[in-house]
């Protein structure tokens, strides 16, 4: 697992901890896969934002769909 | 009530369904509302005719009644003559499944076109449609699915697998599943394989204006669920409300961005809309503000019925994508589920020109009861004046009944006539819980509220303890209940606090029995219990921990006193307190 994947994962089991990453689909669309609604949703973005020192615009959400896309996206914007 | 009051210009008025509402109010009677619909001889009806099979019986059956858009963004048309033969087929498949008139038929869908072609057809063949809240964990389906005695339901694989399989041996009056989205398989069956095996041609059965057509489920403070009656009469209100709130013309391209499992989603979501014959948008994917302004402006809306949350979420993200967008089709523009805070109304007057439309109305009035109108000057912050045909006032309780409160501005609990079509007509097998909605002939709605002196109502608060969280009713006993299930818990208090974009969230207060250690492990093994249990919608977002609970002598844990507490409130009265927090 690359170092994204991993805060990527702790944060997503701060707020969903009864799913497990190994067990979704890493290309399906992240809120269903971790069951996960729009608050939830918002949080998570606040906590990577915070954590990586990174702005994370609404207009970017459409990058964040899926576990992979998600963490393509933080790797490009945390260089 | 500091906000300047936003006026309608003559046009506005003159153009909409009720130019002049004292005029209105004047002049209305139900008999009069229902001589707008069809019905059958002897006084019979049935909703799914109105909606449907009325259009495309006076030629209208060639215009869309639903255009679907799909998560990646395709559309798909539904004509009325369409939604005619798909609901038809699936009237024809419950018959040959064996599910009579008056069974319960359930859904726990998104927002798929199999979810409208369900609830219609289901209506159709007389029986009751219940829609489930696809967010919702196994433990509040298997309640709701109990209550209500489901024989079938109709799911898709995902939700089945995820919700369903744990609870499926437990429900023993369900006899059949349908999956939308998976060929047949073990203890289910395929709903496109059946649709395609039966004929689109089904006569609808005319019911008894009383007869149950609606079951949903709202919460309490104290027990489970509440199944919330509705009759096929309830369709006479549908109908007018679309027209005098809402203000449905035939020509509107109507967007109602409630989730299908509550009922809004029904109401205003299904059946207003196509009685009055418009075109209905749905949109299968979860709020997302770049895709709801391109909704907005490529669908060309023209009545957008959507919810403080989402008006919250769209006002955080600023001004700019709204001006990248052409969003002049827009002519009306609602909102429901709590109270929208005046600052989001004149929001909405700035960036699209008209103001935000608050409505109120519950589960159990089954249609909105007090609006704010096309024609009716807006003060920000107002659930408005009731609609014609709804008398609503101000009570309060004085030796075991009401009375109703004169002084404008004096708070009291917001009550109604009872009366109107689409009022509910049990809690289902909860007579004793249904007779205690009524006094002295008001219908008692659990809102605190003032009227001014102009006749517009105030929402204030809630009278009792439930949570409105992102618009939907939380019970904090069904969620004590779960956390209780947890080997590690003794003492549970639920509770909502104030949220800026959901109005409230759920906060849960945790007391551990002896030999657990709260610690941030703990805390998300019991987030995640609960959120396994409940589903995202319902589990709690914040979980804190405690040694004791404030308790009453009985026991009673007092949320209360957590409440006040949290919010830095005075205590109120504290002499039943016999055990405090620690």
């Amino acid at each position: 697992m690359s170092e994204m994947e991993k805060i990527l994962t702790e944060e997503l089991y701060r707020i969903a901890p009864d799913i497990d990453v190994a067990e979704i689909d890493r290309e399906a669309e992240l809120r269903e896969e971790f069951d996960i609604d729009s608050m939830d949703f918002l949080n998570l973005v606040m906590a990577l934002s915070k954590k990586l020192k990174i702005e994370m615009p609404e207009a970017d959400y459409p990058d964040m769909m899926t576990f992979t896309k998600m963490v393509e996206y933080l790797e490009q914007h945390s260089k | 009530m500091d906000y300047d009051i936003i006026r309608k210009s003559l046009d506005i008025k003159a153009g909409s369904n009720m130019p002049d509402y004292e005029q209105a109010v004047a002049d209305f009677s139900w008999r009069h509302a229902k001589s707008l619909l069809h019905g059958f001889a002897d006084g019979k009806l049935n909703i799914a005719y109105e909606a449907v099979e009325r259009h495309v019986k006076s030629g209208c059956g060639q215009k869309i009644a639903l255009r679907w858009i799909t998560k990646n963004g395709d559309v798909c048309d539904y004509t009325y003559a369409d939604l005619s033969s798909l609901s038809s087929r699936f009237a024809n498949v419950l018959d040959r499944l064996d599910i009579n008139k008056g069974e319960r038929v359930y859904t726990l869908l998104g927002r798929v076109p199999e979810l409208y072609i369900t609830a219609l057809g289901a209506l159709k063949a007389g029986c009751v449609f219940c829609p489930m809240f696809s967010a919702f964990g196994p433990e509040p389906v298997q309640a709701r699915m109990k209550i209500g005695g489901a024989a079938v339901l109709i799911t898709t694989k995902a939700l089945y697998k995820r919700k369903m399989v744990s609870i499926r041996a437990e429900l023993h009056e369900l006899r059949e599943v349908l999956i939308v989205d998976d060929s047949e398989s073990e203890g289910s069956r395929d709903f496109h394989g059946l649709m395609d095996a039966t004929s689109d041609q089904f006569e609808t059965v005319a019911m008894d204006p009383e007869d149950m057509a609606l079951l949903h489920f709202t919460s309490g403070t104290t027990g489970m669920p509440k199944g919330v009656v509705h009759v096929h009469e309830a369709v006479v209100a549908h109908n007018i409300t679309g027209r005098l709130a809402l203000d449905l013309q035939p020509e509107d391209i109507y967007w109602c961005t409630a989730d299908p499992g509550w009922v809004t989603g029904t109401s205003y979501g299904i059946i207003a809309p196509l009685t009055n014959g418009v075109m209905l948008i749905v949109d299968e994917a979860e709020f997302d503000v770049a895709r709801w302004y391109k909704n907005l402006s490529e669908q060309g809306v023209t009545v957008w019925y959507t919810a403080p949350t989402a008006i919250r979420m769209l006002m955080k993200s600023g001004s700019e994508l709204p001006a990248e967008h052409n969003l002049s089709k827009l002519r009306f523009m609602a909102s429901v589920g709590e109270p929208l805070n005046p600052e989001a109304v004149e929001w909405g007057n700035e960036i699209f020109g008209m103001p935000f439309h608050d409505n109120w109305w519950q589960t159990e009035t089954g249609g909105i009861m007090i609006a704010n109108y096309a024609s009716m000057d807006v003060k920000p912050g107002s659930m408005g004046k009731p609609l014609p045909g709804i008398t609503a006032g101000i009570v309060e309780k004085i030796d075991g009944g009401v009375r109703e409160v004169s002084e404008p501005l004096t708070i009291g609990e917001l009550a109604l006539k009872p009366g109107w079509p689409s009022m509910m007509r049990a809690y289902l097998d909860e007579e004793a819980r249904y007779q205690k909605c009524f006094v002295d002939n008001w219908y008692l709605t659990g809102d605190l509220a003032v009227r001014d002196s102009d006749g517009y109502f105030w929402f204030v608060g809630r009278d009792d303890d439930v949570i409105k969280s992102s618009g939907h009713l939380i019970g904090p006993f069904e969620v004590e209940s779960a956390l209780m299930e947890h080997e590690a818990v003794t003492e549970v208090g639920v509770i909502g606090i104030p949220n800026e974009t959901a109005g409230q969230i759920v906060k849960a207060f945790v007391a551990l029995q002896s030999g657990y250690v709260p610690n941030e492990d703990l805390r998300l093994e019991l987030l995640g219990h609960a959120r396994k249990r409940l589903g995202p919608a319902v589990a709690p977002k914040e979980i804190v921990f405690r040694k004791n609970l404030p308790k009453t002598r009985s026991g009673k844990i007092m949320r209360r006193l957590l409440k006040a507490r949290e919010l830095g409130l005075p205590e109120g009265d504290i002499s039943t307190l016999e055990s405090d927090e620690k």
